[in-house]
């Protein structure tokens, strides 16, 4: 197939996870929102966890990007 | 009780349909053979197919089921995974994937046409096509039902939206499309879920506390109203894996003997489902070649190995949880209708006077469920000094409730620890989870019907385009099939237990078929037939004269007279299928025995063991071969098995 996985995995994770960075710059400090995340900004956190994985995939997806082998047939 | 998600939580759910419907698009131009829309083409990479055969089978009630397991039993659930699936994988890989991937079978009901004959493959292939449809429905009604109590949202539209959604992409891209997005879903579900658990372990002071307070439940249960006040086990029955299980079905939560474990368990119905099923199966045949194909089995260990801390953990930190009294948890009661609210208020009001115990049973028998009995007179003592407002007695009343809803026990804990943006994320990892467990059937579904029913009885020799018209016409038959199960669920709960045991009977011998076939060319159509008919009666039968502890003849067993008693439910669903394999596997041989060979040596090579070409590994590195690959998997889980001992 000649799509490679790695590609959208990548961009949907990244997407999402700047998403959860911004909006948890945004309201860092809103105390009454995290009390139930025990005072941890997850969002913030988890959301740049998501950036790192996201973009730990599309590096991985470029850099075989030039070579013929990766999901093809063998 | 519900929670109300913000415009981030819906960017983040719809930024996730985007993908997945917009993969089933980008892979649509691949699809030209029926073989690209039903088996992939056998082109995946083995990493791929490795993460999908895990996520198909992680459907949302697994990740439900097991969390409520993990709150019930505790840690001795994980042998579900340690004892169950890893020894089973590592032996479809190195054993069986061979002649699945090597007999050129497109479905496992077309293996055991060549190994067999076509009743054996007509068999298996009816069952399986029925149980996906069911498998399927019933899963989606729990869904549907979960989101409505959860977030509001209309029962009929969660279960057409998100069917519409899966049958886009399945539609578009098939075999394919459902294993890409598979991927997709295992990292979302594992992401999704991942902040809960470390959040919940956090709060209930890491693991070492969390074990801590389970001793004190262990040894006093009834403390909690997890059991009656007459139980109490070991001290590390919700925290060891295995000391509980071999003092005997007495002092562990899970009321089975380590025999029944073992062998009933890890052997039987897990070599049963992992060796037989082409749910998962099917995305092991799609890869690219051989190695890729044992090793899917491979790679999907690992995560499954490593699962029990995302999915029953989760339960454990629940529990652990309520002994704390200043965290003002517990896990959720059933849900209670508006009548009995409303009953319950009158009888609260009438009671105002009487004597605590009196006012105690009268306030249990409105509910119709345990109570806890501080808690209703708590209740019944301010509501007769000022009258509460509904919503604060059905709380009340609702929270004195000595019942647990288990199943509730995941989703609560979401809604306990997730703020904003990360609600979206875990509820977007259920939605995967619950669509990458449809996908999975409804393409292995497809397949199954458009090869091994249509092809071999309806349509043979037709053109390939035929075919794939029909494996894209039975994606839309087979979702609204699913759609129509989950109705029949929703409106009639028993006639579903009934089916879904009936499916354990069919289930617990097929392993005895297979392992003979396999390993045995003497094996004939005839044996295998009878012998699985035959397993399947004998656990019916069993079932019939059999109960488990403190349930009545019925639905539970025992309808046709008692034989004998089990200590638990889950030990009667051990030893039915102990004794439907052995009927199954004795019949098997002793038929085939006295019945003459119809398959020559030539017809089986490749299918059967004695008589194919050992695979040579000397091509591939050593650390590529799935023996070697195997061995150091059952050996990191033996080392985590006495870790957790």
């Amino acid at each position: 197939m000649g799509l490679d996985i790695r590609w959208p995995i990548g961009l949907m994770f990244s997407l999402v996870g700047l998403l959860m960075t911004i909006f948890g710059l945004v309201t860092n400090g809103d105390a009454e929102m995290y009390h139930r995340s025990l005072d941890i900004n997850i969002n913030l956190i988890w959301g740049i966890v998501l950036l790192i994985f996201g973009g730990f995939m599309l590096w991985l997806a470029s850099r075989r990007r030039g070579e013929p082998g990766s999901p093809e047939k063998k | 009780m519900q929670v109300t998600l913000t415009w981030l939580d819906y960017l983040i759910l719809l930024t996730y349909t985007g993908f997945v419907v917009g993969i089933g698009f980008a892979l649509k131009k691949y699809m030209r053979s029926s073989s690209d829309f039903l088996t992939s083409g056998r082109s995946l990479p083995t990493w791929v197919t490795g993460l999908a055969f895990i996520s198909a089978n992680l459907g949302a009630l697994e990740l439900v089921g097991m969390a409520a397991s993990g709150a019930k039993y505790g840690i001795i659930q994980a042998n579900f995974y340690w004892v169950g699936a890893i020894p089973a994988m590592v032996f479809l890989a190195v054993f069986m994937m061979p002649f699945y991937y090597g007999s050129k079978a497109r479905s496992v009901p077309e293996y055991l046409k060549m190994r067999f004959d076509e009743r054996v493959r007509t068999l298996n292939s009816i069952s399986f096509a029925v149980m996906t449809v069911f498998a399927s429905g019933i899963s989606m009604n729990a869904l549907a039902k979960l989101l409505h109590l959860l977030l509001g949202w209309d029962y009929n539209w969660s279960l057409w939206i998100c069917s519409f959604v899966v049958g886009v992409y399945v539609l578009k891209g098939g075999l394919t499309s459902a294993i890409y997005t598979e991927v997709l879903q295992f990292f979302m579900i594992v992401l999704g879920f991942a902040p809960v658990v470390y959040l919940g372990l956090k709060d209930v002071g890491g693991y070492h506390a969390m074990t801590e307070m389970l001793k004190g439940v262990a040894t006093n249960p009834a403390a909690l109203h997890l059991r009656d006040t007459a139980t109490t086990y070991r001290a590390d029955a919700w925290t060891s894996a295995w000391k509980p299980l071999l003092a005997g079905p007495a002092y562990n939560p899970m009321g089975v003997d380590w025999f029944a474990m073992v062998f009933g368990l890890g052997f039987v119905l897990s070599f049963g489902y992992w060796c037989t099923n082409f749910l998962v199966i099917q995305r092991a045949m799609a890869a690219r070649n051989m190695t890729a194909a044992r090793n899917t089995p491979l790679v999907a260990s690992v995560p499954k190995m490593l699962f029990p801390a995302l999915v029953i953990l989760p339960g454990m930190i629940a529990v652990a949880l309520m002994t704390m009294p200043n965290k003002g948890y517990r896990i959720p009661a059933p849900i209670l209708d508006n009548a009995v609210y409303a009953k319950a208020m009158t009888v609260v009001a009438a009671d105002a006077n009487a004597p605590a115990d009196q006012a105690f049973k009268d306030v249990s028998a409105a509910v119709g469920k345990k109570m806890d009995a501080v808690k209703v007179a708590a209740l019944v003592k301010d509501f007769a000094a000022a009258p509460l407002a509904p919503d604060v007695f059905q709380d009340r009343l609702w929270n004195a409730v000595a019942e647990y809803d288990y199943d509730g026990t995941i989703l609560s804990l979401v809604k306990r620890y997730c703020p904003p943006g990360l609600l979206g994320l875990a509820l977007t990892g259920l939605l995967a989870s619950f669509m990458s467990g449809m996908a999975g059937n409804v393409t292995a579904f497809n397949t199954v019907w458009t090869y091994d029913l249509y092809q071999a009885y309806f349509a043979p020799n037709k053109s390939d385009s035929h075919y794939m018209r029909m494996g894209q016409m039975m994606t839309i038959v087979g979702i609204l099939l699913s759609i129509a199960c989950a109705y029949f669920a929703s409106m009639y709960n028993n006639a579903m237990d009934i089916i879904q045991l009936v499916f354990a009977f069919v289930n617990a011998p097929l392993f005895a078929t297979f392992l003979l076939g396999m390993f045995w060319k003497r094996t004939t159509g005839t044996g295998a037939f009878l012998g699985l008919i035959f397993g399947t009666a004998t656990s019916g039968v069993v079932h019939a004269l059999t109960i488990s502890q403190g349930n009545a003849p019925g639905m539970k067993g025992g309808y046709l007279g008692v034989v004998h008693v089990f200590p638990s439910e889950m030990a009667q669903n051990f030893w039915l299928a102990i004794f439907a394999f052995l009927v199954c596997f004795g019949l098997t041989a002793g038929i085939s025995l006295a019945t003459g060979r119809t398959k020559t040596d030539d017809d089986l090579r490749g299918l059967v063991y004695s008589l194919t070409p050992k695979i040579r590994d000397e091509g591939t590195p050593w650390y590529q071969r799935p023996a070697v690959i195997g061995t150091a998997l059952i050996a990191v889980c033996v080392v985590i098995n006495f870790i957790l001992r």
